[in-house]
């Protein structure tokens, strides 16, 4: 089952992330700290077995579901976005799109330079 | 009427006991999700009705018109929650595919990725501010471009209310999803790394899903994106919010 061990993989760095980030009062979550340890771990043994391939392939591809259920626990706070609704969606609309285009002009010139 | 009560109270009964068990909770967001990517395509595809907000609207007028509870749509709900986690691990992935290009531009996405997120969470607070929010939102509004648990984090840190904060990213996310093929139109971004970089920094795991549409490159950018701007915001905008708020 080389599906199992890719999930089996992902597991156990995420979990030694999490370790991390308690043993060392990291502010950082323990999934992020897991990925930097994976990438590691690919990057000395260059590159991912085939199960690993196809468990990470199956949750990036659905990775949008993945968010449905959190997005659902707004109904727990509709009183307070009600109340601040007007500059919540200012402010949200504002910075997406500022935050968008200064990073993408921002690379898209150092890129430029740099070739 | 009398014929019809029975029936009523039979399935009354039925639904008290499945909301009591993950499966209802965990079956009908499978379903929900599905019929709202249906629903997506006979749309057009518009990012307007994102699949991931079309569930969440019926999801919760199911939930409202059932009278279920949050908690006991959870119970099953959390299966799907759960696999965030290893979903971010399987990030390294697509980006050691990509190890090549991302260490030949490993300075220029450094400072992309700052000068990026601190334009995110400034303009947020600050219009939010202009605009008359109150202090718990403002410290709930900062972290909003960084993915979920990352974002729930940091505004617990600052004194934010982590459940408005993670509504926040969703909506964050929807945004960034409508407004990026717009804007890179505009500014004439055609290279598919930048775009990629540039959806998961300002719209995390959506923009992630969005760009793994474009294709695996920019998917890959998006994941370091995603996961370079939640290590350097959860660093940071402590700091800068302790400033800004002082």
């Amino acid at each position: 089952m080389p599906l199992l061990g890719g999930i089996t993989i992902l597991l156990l760095c995420q979990l030694a992330g999490e370790v991390c980030a308690r043993l060392l009062g990291l502010p950082v979550p323990g999934p992020v700290l897991g990925m930097v340890l994976l990438l590691g771990l690919l990057i000395w043994r260059k590159g991912p077995p085939a199960g690993l391939r196809s468990a990470s392939d199956g949750l990036l591809r659905h990775l949008a579901l993945l968010y449905v259920p959190a997005g659902v626990g707004l109904m727990a706070h509709f009183g307070l976005i009600g109340r601040d609704w007007i500059p919540i969606l200012g402010g949200l609309i504002a910075s997406t799109v500022l935050a968008l285009a200064v990073t993408a002009v921002v690379l898209g010139r150092l890129n430029r330079r740099g070739e | 009427m009398s014929k019809v009560a029975p029936v009523e109270i039979e399935f009354a009964g039925i639904w008290v006991y499945l909301a009591a068990s993950p499966l209802l909770g965990l079956t009908l967001t499978l379903v929900a999700f599905q019929l709202s990517i249906w629903l997506n395509r006979l749309l057009g595809g518009t990012a307007l009705a994102h699949p991931v907000m079309l569930s969440m609207a019926m999801l919760i007028a199911l939930l409202l018109l059932t009278d279920t509870s949050y908690q006991s749509y959870f119970e099953g709900a959390q299966f799907i929650h759960f696999l965030l986690g290893p979903a971010t691990v399987a990030l390294a992935v697509p980006l050691y595919d990509n190890l090549e290009r991302v260490k030949r531009m490993l300075l220029p996405l450094l400072i992309a990725c700052i000068s990026g997120a601190v334009t995110a969470a400034a303009s947020a607070v600050l219009v939010a501010k202009l605009l008359g929010a109150e202090p718990a939102t403002l410290a709930s509004i900062a972290p909003k471009s960084v993915t979920t648990p990352i974002a729930m984090g940091v505004s617990e840190v600052l004194g934010g209310i982590p459940a408005l904060t993670a509504s926040m990213v969703l909506v964050t996310g929807t945004i960034g999803c409508v407004v990026a093929p717009w804007l890179f139109r505009r500014l004439r971004v055609r290279d598919e790394s930048v775009q990629g970089f540039a959806l998961g920094l300002a719209a995390h795991g959506f923009g992630t899903a969005q760009a793994f549409g474009i294709s695996a490159v920019a998917g890959a950018f998006a994941g370091l994106g995603l996961g370079l701007t939640g290590v350097v915001t959860a660093f940071l905008l402590p700091l800068f919010m302790r400033l800004f708020l002082s």
